[in-house]
């Protein structure tokens, strides 16, 4: 096993998900078998082949700089869970 | 106590003067009301997607290509993820390890020496939107409130070696930078506002070390002054740290200007692990070089060009070195080349008197309270060149111009200030003062020089400052002699 427990807790917390204790030997076992999944495909030869960065036959996609209507200001707030001065309301976050 | 080497990397971002976002069509306009220019994409809502501007690739390219770097053909983005209410998507669009901008420098001067600090690169990335605190600090909020105008305004990252070894290299590196993203427009460098923002990156180490020591991040640096400061007092901090035998913690640390010193930001640490990975949402750039050709072809003279052109002209390096530093100073003085020769003189009046009046009433000097043309500096120049005005005088007319628009050779006339060159006017009163001071005259004659200097004044203290001094001395001596 080369994650373990603590692995999948750190990461959990990175991405604020919330992982029972119950559920961590199934979700250690998962990362494991991905890895090991991802150990497998290191053994391809790929000497000589560019990364692929993208899986989409397309490069240059690009905008025009010219300003376009976004949505309205009370239709963006809609998605708030709660609003304060015209801004998405937040709990407080430590810096 | 031992001696220390200061090294110093500044990371600068410098938000990119474009109409829309970087990967939306929303207008970057400044002050507009709250989250009134957003959309799906910005306030990250889920299967939008996002659209790379084109101009934010030609500006990243313009920028690069003025600080000497290698632009890179091939470009991706990546995100960069965290948890931070300020952007909405738990990740910044951002380039890892392809930005677009590799290996350039800056020139700098400090105290008459010339040195180049490396640029490592400048990658493009998107700015995150504002938190305005519910109470007067962070700490003594309940709650923030988020406005995403800001939310995807393309910026620049440039990144420098850590190639400078004191708070005034710094400040001179960050000068040089502000400049030139001036002169190529890409940037509204307003440090105050935040369109323009600076980290240090600071370690200490004994002299004679091999091994850079422990380096703390300044973040909060926005002003010059306050990039010195926060760099000196940094310096001071870690070396007695390791003077008590201590280590110097990897943190990063805020820069705190009203009490003058850098403080922990503890909570940013977990948030360094950032897990970044290709970004799915958009397609790779190649770059022409077509492209790449026709951008440099547009770049403007750059600040050291345009010095280089200063000091053919005569101008001295300290002069030039100020002038060319903003953009519309530099303007300004180039214009008033039209209307005269002597531009030492000129240079002089500029970084002078002209600097000293915007600096006390805090404006720039394109700002209309500011009344002198550059048409009518360079006829002051001339007329104390032609010997119309002394010195003294001048300060005098000048002093008037900086109240009403008007031609300094109408103001000399409207004040009565035209110097007296006029031989035989003079000739009188220096026959007069001689003949009311026999004792300045026996001093002179005995060999007491300043005696002369007290006959000039009497001169033109009845002509109230208007005599000739040059020819005033001139006659004295001859009838003296
Ligand atoms: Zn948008």
């Amino acid at each position: 096993m080369k994650v373990t427990e603590k692995d999948v807790k750190y990461i959990a917390a990175l991405s604020r998900l919330e992982i029972s204790e119950a559920e961590m030997p199934k979700f250690t076992e998962q990362f494991n078998q991905i890895l090991n999944y991802a150990d497998i495909l290191q053994k391809v030869d790929t000497t000589g082949i560019e990364p692929t960065f993208s899986i989409l036959p397309l490069y240059n996609v690009l905008r025009e700089d010219v300003p376009q209507e976004g949505v309205a200001h009370e239709d963006a707030l809609k998605n708030a869970p709660a609003v304060h001065n015209d801004g998405f309301k937040v709990p407080r976050v430590i810096e | 106590m031992k001696n220390y080497i200061t090294v110093i990397g500044l990371e600068v971002h410098a938000e990119l003067k474009t109409k829309t976002k970087a990967f939306c069509s929303c207008s970057t306009e400044f002050g507009a009301e709250p989250n009134t220019h957003v959309c799906p994409v910005c306030l990250g809502m889920p299967g939008a997607l996002p659209v790379l501007n084109k101009r934010v690739v030609e500006f990243a390219i313009r920028a690069g290509l003025a600080l000497n770097c290698d632009i890179q053909k091939f470009n991706k983005m990546d995100r960069k993820n965290y948890f931070y209410p300020d952007l909405a998507k738990n990740y910044q669009i951002s380039q890892w390890d392809e930005p677009i901008c590799l290996g350039g420098h800056i020139d700098i001067r400090v105290n008459g020496e010339k040195k180049r600090i490396g640029i490592t690169r400048i990658h493009m990335e998107e700015d995150a939107g504002k938190l305005v605190h519910s109470g007067l600090t962070i700490s003594t909020s309940d709650y923030s409130a988020v406005d995403y105008n800001r939310a995807g305004v393309p910026l620049i990252e440039i990144v420098s070696e850590p190639d400078m070894r004191s708070a005034a290299e710094a400040r001179a590196y960050m000068e040089q930078l502000k400049a030139i993203l001036e002169y190529t427009d890409v940037c509204d460098c307003k440090m105050q506002e935040g369109s323009l923002r600076c980290d240090a990156n600071i370690s200490v180490m004994p002299e004679g070390a091999t091994e850079f020591g422990t380096r703390a991040e300044i973040k909060n640096l926005n002003s010059f002054r306050a990039l010195e400061r926060a760099i000196e007092y940094e310096v001071e901090r870690q070396i007695e740290i390791v003077e008590d035998g201590g280590h110097v913690v990897q943190e990063t640390r805020t820069w705190d200007d009203a009490n003058g010193v850098t403080l922990s930001m503890r909570s940013k640490e977990e948030a360094h692990d950032y897990r970044y990975f290709p970004e799915p949402d958009l397609v790779p750039v190649n770059l022409d070089q077509a492209w790449i050709d026709e951008i440099k072809a547009t770049l403007p003279e750059l600040p050291s060009a345009r010095k280089e052109r200063l000091l053919a002209e005569d101008v001295p390096e300290d002069n030039a070195d100020i002038i060319v530093a903003s953009k519309k100073v530099a303007d300004y003085f180039d214009a008033g080349t039209k209307a005269t020769k002597n531009l030492k003189a000129l240079s002089n009046w500029l970084i002078g008197d002209v600097a000293g009046f915007l600096n006390a009433e805090g404006i720039e000097i394109d700002n209309p309270e500011f009344r002198i043309t550059p048409d009518h500096l360079g006829e002051l120049v001339n007329l104390i060149d032609k010997g119309v005005l002394s010195s003294k005088l001048a300060k005098q007319v000048f002093a008037e111009m900086l109240k009403v628009n008007e031609a300094p050779e109408a103001l000399v006339k409207k004040l009565g200030l035209e110097q007296v060159s006029d031989a035989g006017e003079l000739g009188k009163l220096v026959d007069e003062v001689i003949a009311a001071n026999p004792q300045s005259i026996a001093d002179f004659k005995a060999g007491k020089k300043k005696a002369l200097g007290f006959l000039v004044g009497q001169i033109m203290k009845a002509t109230h400052g208007k005599a000739n001094p040059g020819m005033v001395n001139k006659m004295l001596m001859e009838k003296l002699q």
